[in-house]
């Protein structure tokens, strides 16, 4: 069953076109993940679904009710978002019991899904304090609690993790992906870091100035991009893009290969320069010149490379991406 | 960048200089006290000495307590600033929270339109209002006052306030409004605690001119049973002869419900300013 259904949705904010013709279909139980460039519309996009802005065209379908004209509160949704947003002046108990509060619940109810939520993310300790008196890993807990006790039939997340540090992030995205798995609620999260997209997710949306680039699971995009802009936008270090015209003679194509497809090579198609070496322990990155191209190499284990040398750098066939000028796959 | 708060010649001359401007600002207050409790030619013979044994006198209070409803004067000024600021405080957040929050039609012109009677002084319409105020057989009552004094202290109200409010968090109140919050609950209990700091410098702003504004009352309520203290200290000050102990002592005691409003809001203030910079 589907969870979610967006219908050539649009949005303008008076004469700046943000969202244009989306249509997405999300099942029950999936881990969807938004990515794309900083202000290409993934927040206005899960603003327009849990309706805290209208969408200007277009139909919104949650579970088998179209939603358009249906309040945030009403429409089954709870979100999580990038600053927490947490009521400054209720302790945690009450952060996160207010919506259960104003649905009427009954008051043992309320307590259950409290303390439900509260063992789920280790917060009990902390259920009388106040978001001041809290970390920022915590209070997003209580954040992601807060969501939790509503039991929505779809949970939204805008930039969750982007401002906890690099240890706490992992941790946290790792909680997330294990509260997925215990819910088995279906999960729209928005970001910008590929690494959570790569690892949470389902399946990828990957957006452009508001358009659908392309819908897959994340192995799908990685093997398979539709265009130039997904294959640079996945994968990390990004894909190499050169005139395929200095391998084969005559190809106006652009050429894209992976980093990590290249390897040293003493007859190989590329000879570079090397500009940069980044020496990681387990993988060295290369970065050289071709031509007046930057090119990144990731070869795996410790290699002896100094910046100004010249190397000669390989690559399978099959591993080469081709794209048209205009950026479509060919 | 901390160098200069800890740097003791810096503190000290900091500190020098605001106690400099303290003293200056306070000298009138004082001469006024000390001289309220001086006899008549004491006042005139060493205006800045001390009362003493000789010179002290209670003699200007005792003539403002027996004169006019002084305690009247004094509810009626109170109950005045009082309504003043609650609904400047109350109009002016509901009017910003409107302008910062919600994208309508017209908003920028609303908010330049409100914000235009900064400029123009109320004081030029007081023909219009006193005719309107008689058409409205409002003279001679609080309300008159207060209608004008709200009037008058909105324009900037508005116009800090909804700086403010554009501040706020828009995910908290998106939080809110998930959660199933009305809007006037996101107004009430989200948003006005936020912005308090800047509510009660709009508070001290408007509270010490209508406190001490004499024109409006004597012009729209010079009724005995309305007048404000500030008229009402006016019956001591005559043509020929004024009674200096009385207007001193009635200053004097003018002073007091004004430094304990000031005292309430500045706490306010303070708290705001630090909690911000603490974080
Ligand atoms: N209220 C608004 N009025 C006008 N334009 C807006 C408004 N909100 C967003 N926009 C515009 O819509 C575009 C998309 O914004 P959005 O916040 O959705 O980007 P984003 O993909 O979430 O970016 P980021 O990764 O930086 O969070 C931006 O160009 C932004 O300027
Ligand atoms: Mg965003």
């Amino acid at each position: 069953m589907t969870a979610l259904t967006l219908t050539n949705v649009n949005k303008s904010f008076g004469k700046v076109h943000v969202l244009k013709d989306i249509n997405i279909e999300i099942e029950e139980g999936e881990f969807v993940v938004f990515v794309g460039p900083s202000g290409c519309g993934k927040s206005t996009l899960l603003r327009v679904i849990a309706g805290l802005e209208d969408a200007s065209s277009g139909e919104i379908r949650i579970g088998d009710d179209v939603v358009n004209m249906t309040p945030p509160s009403k429409r089954g949704i709870a979100m999580v978002f990038q600053s927490y947003a947490l009521y400054p002046h209720l302790n945690v108990r009450k952060n996160m019991s207010l919506a259960l509060k104003q649905e009427k619940q009954p008051k043992d109810v309320i307590d259950a899904r409290v303390a439900e939520a509260s063992r789920m993310l280790n917060l009990e300790e902390y259920l009388d304090r106040f978001p001041s008196e809290l970390s920022g890993g915590q209070r997003q807990r209580v954040a992601i609690g807060r969501a939790i006790v509503r039991q929505p039939k779809i949970f939204l997340f805008d930039e969750p993790l982007s401002n906890l540090d690099a240890a706490l992030r992992m941790n946290t995205r790792i909680e997330i992906a294990g509260l997925h798995a215990q819910l088995g609620t279906s999960m729209v999260y928005v970001t910008h870091d590929q690494t959570e997209a790569m690892t949470l997710a389902d399946k990828i949306v990957v957006l452009r100035d508001g358009r659908v680039e392309q819908i897959g699971s994340p192995m799908e995009l990685y093997n398979n991009p539709a265009n130039q802009f997904v294959a640079g936008f996945l994968g990390s270090p990004a894909m190499n893009f050169f005139p395929a015209g200095l391998v084969t003679e005559g190809d106006d194509r652009t050429m894209g290969v992976r980093p990590e497809d290249l390897y040293l090579a003493d007859d190989g198609a590329l000879s570079v320069h090397v500009s940069h070496v980044e020496k990681l322990g387990g993988d060295t990155n290369v970065i050289a010149k071709l031509g007046d191209q930057q090119i990144t190499a990731r070869l795996f284990g410790q290699h002896d490379i100094a910046e100004g040398q010249s190397l000669s750098l390989g690559f399978d066939a099959d591993n080469a991406y081709f794209f048209s000028p205009e950026g479509a796959r060919i | 960048m901390n160098q200069a708060r800890t740097n003791p010649l810096n503190t000290a001359a900091m500190h020098g200089a605001l106690i400099l401007y303290t003293l200056i600002a306070l000298f009138p207050v004082f001469v006024i006290l000390i001289n309220s409790f001086k006899t008549r030619k004491a006042i005139f013979r060493e205006p800045l000495a001390m009362p003493d044994a000789d010179s002290f006198s209670m003699i200007g209070y005792q003539t403002v307590m027996k004169q006019g409803d002084f305690f009247l004067y004094f509810q009626n000024s109170m109950i005045v600033t009082v309504a003043s600021l609650f609904f400047v405080l109350l109009f002016g957040a509901m009017a910003a929270f409107a302008l910062s929050e919600y994208r309508f039609k017209g908003n920028t012109l609303m908010g330049l339109y409100l914000a235009l009677g900064i400029m123009i002084p109320i004081r030029i319409g007081t023909v219009a209002i006193l005719e309107m105020m008689v058409a409205t057989g409002l003279v001679n009552s609080l309300w008159a006052l207060i209608l004008v004094y709200t009037a008058q202290g909105l324009p900037l109200a508005v116009f800090i306030l909804s700086e403010f409010m554009r501040q706020v968090s828009d995910d908290l109140k998106n939080a809110g409004r998930i959660d199933g919050l009305s809007e006037y609950t996101i107004f009430f209990k989200l948003v006005l605690p936020l912005v308090r700091p800047a509510m009660a410098t709009v508070a001290v702003f408007n509270m010490i001119p209508i406190w001490n504004d004499l024109w409006f009352p004597l012009i729209l309520a010079p009724a005995e049973e309305t007048k404000t203290l500030t008229l009402g200290s006016q019956v001591f000050i005559g043509q020929f002869v004024t009674d200096w102990n009385a207007v001193l002592s009635a200053l004097s005691m003018a002073i007091l419900p004004v430094l304990v409003l000031y005292v309430i809001f500045s706490r306010q203030l303070i708290r705001g300013i630090t909690s911000g910079a603490v974080k």
